[in-house]
């Protein structure tokens, strides 16, 4: 009940504040349009004046909400103005390269961990990677997944949202896997246990709860490439896509309304992530002791 | 009792190398433990008794001397399941329940499937923890995951069970119960125990043999073949013989300068 009312608390504070911003960053064109028509508002004039503009350069709240709504209830969703239909094909190449990303980043932490000289080989690599800006990168793997005869934007974008959320996971991974000490061990020695023994029963099982706590960067970083990829590589569908539109044809409704829309595809792919983190734990005996 | 000893150790010397020059963990150490005997090592911390432990469980190589286990090196030993070895933490998976934590020794070692719900449930019953196999590690108290891991290491029916410090993160009345049901179950299961402890009750209530040990370098300062009988009940550390034996102790401890410094 405390949790609820600071995070509301917050959230009023938000909106308050995004008010007083709306107000001012809008009122220069009210009272242009006033001067023009030779007249002075008044300040509850001046109010209404920002608070409506189909163009503001900082739509209120509402009006951002209203479009949400249009956007996401009122359309159909096969519409290509529907929100939903534009967040789905953001969906689909985040989770692919979610997916994507998972893979690569657990089969590297493996051969990490298990190969000496995979980790002196791979892991510089690994980390110069995540150096290079994905903006620079992204209409290199469009060009060239397009060359290679992927027609479909999916690939790339998958590509990207992999390369952006493999790190994540690789680097939980790798600490999860090293995690168990010395006694954990020297315990399966005397068992006289093998290396893959060691590695089934013992270093996997330890890195899982690693695995999904990373797993919620991943999913976030992976939604972030997504829609990167859909910036600059001439994409017409997909949030990303939506959101350049908006900026280019001076429409910032369409673009508060998508940035609004992946917030909360982001927010909702946490809250399932988080879920099947907590429903793992439960399988992995509750409580951690 | 048979003549030949089942744990002998000859002239055992243990240098590691470190950084800040060598470190002398065992020297000239012998030490012969017969078959059904109670051993405990005693003596001030960085003595050398983990090392000794580690060295007959074949986690350590000695660098000089000789020690054989039933007749074999401390590798082979390990290899033919000899022993249990039991730590300070009882170090279950927080991920297995109790039942699946004293399977996997069992899992690792390859024994049949069929056969292993048995073996759990006897050494449950062994440990006074029955029907605590379905919990979860983090359902029971720090005395009860002791247990637990003393039932994992007596699953797979080694004769010689090495224990390093495995009251010591306990507290006393917890401990002095977990001493009674450890004596209990030696009676019952005949092994070779192998224990370290630095708390001289626990060694003197525990032991047939009583290792003195001091540091720097570390070595054995005296080896005494306690007179109390076998059955002890716990208010035999108030008869003359356990103070006597008692006293020993801290004689020997007081005689390697244990506490110069
Ligand atoms: N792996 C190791 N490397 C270097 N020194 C060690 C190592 N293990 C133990 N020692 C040193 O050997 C000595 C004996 O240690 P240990 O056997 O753990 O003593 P105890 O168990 O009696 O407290 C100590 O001085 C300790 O610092
Ligand atoms: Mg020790």
């Amino acid at each position: 009940m405390r949790n609820i009312l600071s995070i509301l608390t917050v959230v009023i504070a938000i909106i308050a504040l995004w008010y007083v911003g709306s107000f001012f960053m809008n009122r220069a064109w009210v009272m242009d349009q006033a001067a023009r028509a030779g007249e002075t508002p008044s300040l509850m004039q001046q109010i209404e004046g920002t608070m409506t503009q189909d163009r503001a350069k900082l739509p209120a709240p509402h009006q951002v909400a209203q479009e949400l709504w249009k956007g996401t209830v009122e359309k159909k969703v096969t519409s290509k103005r529907s929100l939903v239909y534009h967040g789905y094909i953001t969906f689909q190449s985040t989770m692919a390269g979610f997916a994507l990303g998972i893979f690569a980043g657990v089969a590297l932490a493996v051969l990490i961990v298990v190969s000496r000289v995979a980790d002196l080989a791979l892991m510089p690599w690994a980390i110069i990677s995540q150096t290079i800006p994905v903006v620079a990168l992204a209409p290199m793997i469009v060009v060239l997944s397009n060359a290679v005869g992927f027609e479909s934007l999916i690939v790339p974008k998958a590509l990207i949202a992999a390369y952006l959320s493999f790190f994540p996971v690789l680097v939980s991974m790798i600490a999860g896997l090293r995690s168990p000490d010395g006694m954990q061990l020297d315990l399966l020695r005397t068992y006289g246990a093998s290396q893959s023994q060691v590695f089934w029963k013992l270093r996997l099982p330890a890195s899982l709860p690693y695995f999904f706590a990373s797993l919620k960067i991943a999913v976030a970083a992976s939604l972030v490439g997504a829609i990167v990829g859909e910036l600059p590589t001439g994409a017409i569908a997909g949030l990303g896509a939506r959101m350049l539109i908006g900026s280019q044809f001076g429409q910032p409704m369409i673009m508060w309304s998508a940035l609004f829309a992946a917030a909360i595809l982001a927010a909702l792919l946490i809250w399932l992530v988080t879920g099947i983190e907590a429903l793992a734990a439960r399988m992995m005996g509750g409580r951690r002791a | 009792m048979t003549k030949k000893p089942v744990i002998s150790a000859r002239d055992l010397d243990l240098t590691f190398e470190t950084n800040d020059g060598p470190i002398h963990a065992l020297k000239g150490v012998s030490l012969d433990i017969e078959k059904g005997d109670f051993v405990s090592f005693i003596g001030p911390s960085g003595c050398g008794k983990t090392t000794f432990l580690r060295v007959i469980a074949g986690l350590e190589q000695a660098t000089g001397g000789d020690v054989s286990v039933n007749g074999m090196t401390p590798e082979e030993a390990r290899k033919s399941r000899a022993y249990g070895y039991v730590f300070q933490a009882a170090g279950l998976y927080p991920w297995r329940t109790i039942e699946g934590n004293i399977r996997l020794p069992l899992e690792i070692m390859g024994f049949a499937r069929a056969d292993m719900p048995r073996r759990i449930e006897r050494v449950l019953k062994l440990v006074d923890l029955e029907g605590f196999g379905r919990k979860y590690p983090w359902q029971l108290s720090g005395g009860m995951q002791q247990r637990a891991s003393i039932a994992r290491a007596l699953a797979f029916d080694a004769d010689i069970l090495l224990m390093d410090e495995p009251f010591g993160a306990l507290d006393e009345i917890v401990r002095d119960h977990l001493n009674e049901q450890l004596l209990a179950l030696w009676a019952k299961t005949e092994k070779t125990i192998g224990f370290v402890t630095h708390s001289i009750p626990e060694a003197v209530y525990l032991s047939t043999k009583i290792v003195v040990m001091s540091p720097r370098p570390g070595r054995i300062t005296d080896v005494i073949e306690s007179p109390l009988p076998r059955e002890r009940p716990l208010d035999i550390r108030d008869t003359p013989e356990f103070l006597e034996v008692a006293h020993r102790v801290r004689e020997g401890l007081r005689a390697g300068h244990a506490y110069d410094d």
